[in-house]
């Protein structure tokens, strides 16, 4: 889902912007249309049957896996029943009122806003500061090095990191060994749950944080070379051109990303956690999404588990309604 | 104009950071390559920083032969293969009537709008779960690869780089009368080469680091591929070391979880860090590719 986001963002940014409604309609082409009476549908069908019998798997893949789940979110408001499937007996917003009775839910919301925001916070602050140090840097070889370097993490599963991970952190990790040898205290990276939410946050910012570099370092060569040019000449010192050229240039970006980034509020990373958390840390670590696991995989509540999915592509979908109407209206951005 | 071989102070910090940035993020890995060469004494007992002490190959030994590191892998491959293959093929067949107008395709903003609508909402694990199960894909590789078949977002990168190819080689065709399927087979599909390879590289990585799908829909550890099994690596190498048996009682006399496991993690992100550099070059070409022009 970030990656999309990422994705979405970056063509914005990449010279030619994605105009979703251009890509909705095709430009008129007034010639044609004139000259030519429309034909009626069935011998326009009979022409162009091969195209629609081409789309007939898409369509037929698409309806089956992501259209019937979309209607199965109907047994959020029924006692799931296995034999009657998706038309189970309806109980209204039973499985909701039960939801918020479990003494856990509420505290997993909280969990998953709180590592989520610190994540698009530092997911958007680290890239930039990144970015714009590396395009200090002049020569082109070495830039691309760092770059390719920094961007490795990205690429590689949260099975392989969590691997990774878990050998450093651990209590005899080199991590540990390191701040014992500095005369530090070891610290329990994994199974203090004060700590843990931190050590979620802060390994996402460097799992992603090469990926986000690049989207900002797009924005930042497409800024015209004149502008700098022109503070050369007014006698401006290279940290002047920053504040005052690079920053406010890149600011569009920064703004896009971070309403890009709204709707994953309610996203704190299933992959990262499910593969480092433990019971010792649900307090703090349990997000919804583990939840959603445990409750709807794991125990077979498929009914209060889609409860809870509902709830949360609900609160997410209405943000990102509230954060695209807010980027249009005060920003001028219109992503869709 | 000015001079740049001047080396300011700012130089200095910025290409301290740089390196310091760097090594953070590849360091962690160096240090997990230095444990699956280490010998297991070693390792518990704290030496082994970034080189190997005591090298030794059993680690990868047990994990060629004794774990069943191997059969995941075979099985992550024919996903790779057959995933992949499905996407592309679906992919095109869809990307291409797409990028008609709607005079030519009939309900062509309906087709779209159907496609797109998935992108913004969707069900959810727990229906999504119940259909592949209803469907009977449980413990076969479809259920890993058919409910994902048809990447939206990818498709509409490769319908908008159909659009940006010239009409007169399509008309020319059409004109020698060649039929819609020979268009796109013959004409569409060579000019779509290098918008193929972006997305077909996306496609090969999301199959290869893709392991939730395989631990909900596989119920057999045999049918597991590489990431799934290598996830359960991460919690319990010990009983899979225990059950290993006498056979290897000489094999694993050197390694235990920690390097064993290394190994393993090492083998599953190697392909990954080989063909990451160049996913970076053909990211950068798909994003250009795929915007629409004008």
């Amino acid at each position: 889902m970030m990656d999309m986001v990422f994705l979405y963002a970056s063509m914005g940014l990449c010279g030619n912007t994605i105009n979703f409604r251009k890509m909705w309609r095709w430009p008129r082409q007034k010639g044609r249309e004139t000259m030519q009476k429309k034909p009626g549908y069935l011998s326009r069908f009979k022409r162009q049957w091969q195209y629609h019998l081409m789309l007939l798997p898409g369509v037929v893949l698409v309806l089956i896996f992501s259209y019937i789940p979309l209607y199965g979110l109907i047994m959020a408001f029924e006692k799931y029943n296995p034999a009657l499937g998706f038309n189970s007996p309806w109980i209204g917003l039973g499985n909701f009122t039960y939801l918020f009775k479990q003494p856990n839910f509420l505290k997993t919301i909280w969990n998953t806003f709180y590592i989520a925001v610190f994540k698009i916070l530092g997911g958007i602050i680290v890239p930039v500061i990144f970015a714009l140090l590396l395009n200090e840097i002049k020569a082109s070889g070495v830039k691309k090095l760092f770059q390719t370097l920094v961007y490795m993490p990205h690429f590689l599963s949260w099975v392989i990191l969590a691997g990774v991970l878990m050998d450093l952190l651990s209590a005899d990790g080199l991590i540990n060994q390191i701040l014992l040898s500095l005369g530090l205290r070891g610290m329990n990276f994994l199974g203090d749950p004060k700590i843990f939410p931190w050590t979620m946050i802060i390994s996402d910012i460097w799992k992603s944080f090469g990926f986000g570099t690049v989207v900002y370092l797009a924005a930042l060569t497409s800024i015209d070379p004149g502008l700098y040019e022109a503070a050369i000449m007014d006698g401006a010192s290279r940290w002047k051109q920053t504040t005052y050229i690079t920053i406010p240039m890149l600011m569009p970006t920064i703004v896009l990303m971070t309403i890009l980034s709204i709707g994953n509020i309610l996203n704190a990373g299933f992959d990262q956690v499910y593969n480092l958390y433990s019971p010792i840390v649900y307090s703090t670590g349990d997000i919804i999404d583990t939840y959603v696991y445990r409750l709807g995989i794991e125990q077979a509540q498929y009914a209060v588990g889609t409860a809870v999915g509902l709830f949360k592509s609900l609160v997410s979908g209405a943000l990102i309604c509230i954060s695209y109407y807010m980027a249009d209206k005060f920003a001028g951005y219109r992503v869709f | 104009m000015q001079k740049k071989k001047k080396i300011r102070p700012f130089d200095i910090l910025n290409y301290t950071i740089m390196i310091l940035v760097g090594m953070l993020c590849i360091l962690p890995f160096v240090h997990l390559l230095a444990v699956s060469f280490s010998e297991s004494s070693a390792v518990s007992a704290g030496k082994v920083g970034l080189l190997p002490v005591d090298f030794t190959l059993q680690s990868y030994e047990f994990a060629l032969t004794g774990g069943k590191f191997l059969r995941a892998l075979l099985v992550s491959v024919k996903r790779v293969i057959l995933g992949c293959g499905t996407n592309m093929v679906l992919m095109v067949l869809t990307a291409y009537p797409l990028s008609k107008t709607k005079r030519d395709l009939m309900g062509r903003n309906i087709y779209m709008g159907f496609f797109v609508v998935t992108m913004i909402i969707n069900g959810g694990l727990i229906p999504t779960y119940l259909v592949v199960t209803k469907a009977g894909l449980l413990n076969s590789m479809w259920a890993l690869i058919l409910p994902g078949a048809l990447p939206v977002y990818n498709m509409i990168i490769l319908m908008n780089f159909i659009r940006g190819l010239p009409e007169e080689l399509e008309e020319a065709a059409k004109i020698d009368g060649a039929g819609k399927l020979t268009v796109l087979i013959r004409i569409v599909l060579p000019l779509l080469k290098p918008a193929l390879a972006t997305v077909g590289l996306f496609c090969m990585v999301n199959h290869w680091n893709d392991w939730f799908s395989g631990m909900i829909y596989m119920q057999s550890p045999e049918n597991y591929p590489l990431q799934t099994y290598l996830q359960t690596l991460l919690r319990n190498f010990d009983e899979i070391l225990k059950s290993a048996g006498s056979d290897y009682a000489q094999l694993i006399s050197m390694m235990n979880a920690r390097t064993g496991r290394a190994a393993q993690l090492f083998l599953g992100a190697l392909p990954i860090m080989l063909v990451y550099p160049f996913l970076q070059k053909y990211f950068t070409t798909g994003l250009v590719i795929g915007s629409v022009k004008g």
